[in-house]
């Protein structure tokens, strides 16, 4: 299976798989991040592929590296039971990367959330508000510079 | 056959105080604000083996303009900070808190940008429930000392308030 996801996306969509990592028989490749709506597209379309499910979609924080933010897409072809990790590197400077809502609908949140814990913006998408944090908070609790206690006076209490 | 009948001919004297009093600590209506684990233990308290209702306190209203003990029983995040409060202002006085468990007094183990470290900070709390979650038991024990506090409250007391 492996080989086949690989040849297929290479045929499909040449110098858009940055990278290859393979790790306990799981599968992950590294993608152009303007080419993941398309890619996401393709993965599920196929009828040899067929990855209809989208098992979860999270932010990382790499805190040091150049292109710090990571946005990782956990797929699952349910024909085929098989598991392949995507992953987009982001810039810290272009927060942004195109949502793959329209393809998958289970993304509505799991984006929302990503863009509330880590401040990664997703072009695109239909309702991107936060998730857990109030309306009007101003910081991204997940990214590695926010302090774990918060910063304090940003959440405002109810008078006593 | 009431009340009158046992009496007889014959009067008693007491004060408001004490007749209001003892009217309120034996019907303390709780408004339960069950938000995490410390929920299932304030049930249980309720249930036949612990039963609150040997003190008066098994009518768990959920409406706060129903209730006049508000028990906050769980951790409370800054987002719920202001349902609690608003829950809070919507009891009609004369009210008591028991913040019930380590999360609702002290933030407990959630210490954290998330979580309120105590909701003494936009509460009055009356009593504090020690315990992650406390025992039925310890509620009980809870509720015996709101008891207490309200048989030595005067009426006096809330109309000052207001």
């Amino acid at each position: 299976m492996k080989e086949i996801i690989e040849l297929k996306l290479n045929e499909k969509f040449p110098d858009s798989i940055l990278e290859k990592i393979e790790f306990r028989d799981e599968l992950t490749l590294i993608v152009d991040k303007n080419k993941i709506v398309e890619i996401c597209q393709y993965l599920r379309d196929d009828p040899e592929l067929l990855f209809d499910m989208l098992i979860d979609l999270c932010g990382v924080d790499r805190a040091k590296r150049n292109d710090r933010f990571e946005v990782l897409y956990n797929l699952l072809s349910l024909k085929n039971k098989f598991r392949l990790r995507l992953k987009v590197r982001i810039d810290e400077k272009d927060c942004k990367v195109d949502s793959i809502t329209s393809i998958y609908p289970t993304a509505n949140w799991h984006e929302r959330e990503t863009y509330d814990m880590f401040g990664i913006i997703f072009n695109n998408h239909p309702d991107l508000r936060r998730m857990y944090m109030p309306e009007e908070f101003e910081y991204y609790p997940l990214r590695k510079d926010f302090p774990l206690l918060g910063i304090p006076g940003s959440l405002p209490l109810p008078k006593k | 056959m009431g009340l009158e009948s046992a009496f007889g001919n014959s009067f008693i004297t007491t004060t408001i105080d004490a007749v209001v009093s003892w009217a309120r600590k034996n019907s303390l209506w709780p408004m339960p604000l069950g938000i995490s684990c410390c929920a299932i233990e304030m049930m249980s308290a309720a249930d036949p083996r612990f039963d609150i209702a040997r003190f008066g306190s098994e009518v768990m209203r959920f409406s706060p303009r129903q209730s006049d003990l508000l028990i906050v029983a769980g951790t409370v995040t800054y987002k719920m900070a202001k349902v609690v409060r608003k829950i809070y202002d919507q009891m009609p006085e004369p009210k008591w808190v028991i913040s019930m468990g380590a999360c609702a007094s002290s933030g407990g183990m959630f210490r954290s940008y998330s979580v309120v470290q105590g909701i003494d900070l936009f509460v009055p709390v009356d009593v504090y429930v020690a315990g992650c979650p406390p025992r039925p038991e310890n509620l009980l024990n809870a509720i015996l000392a709101i008891r207490e506090k309200v048989e030595k409250s005067s009426v006096l007391d809330f109309e000052k308030k207001q």
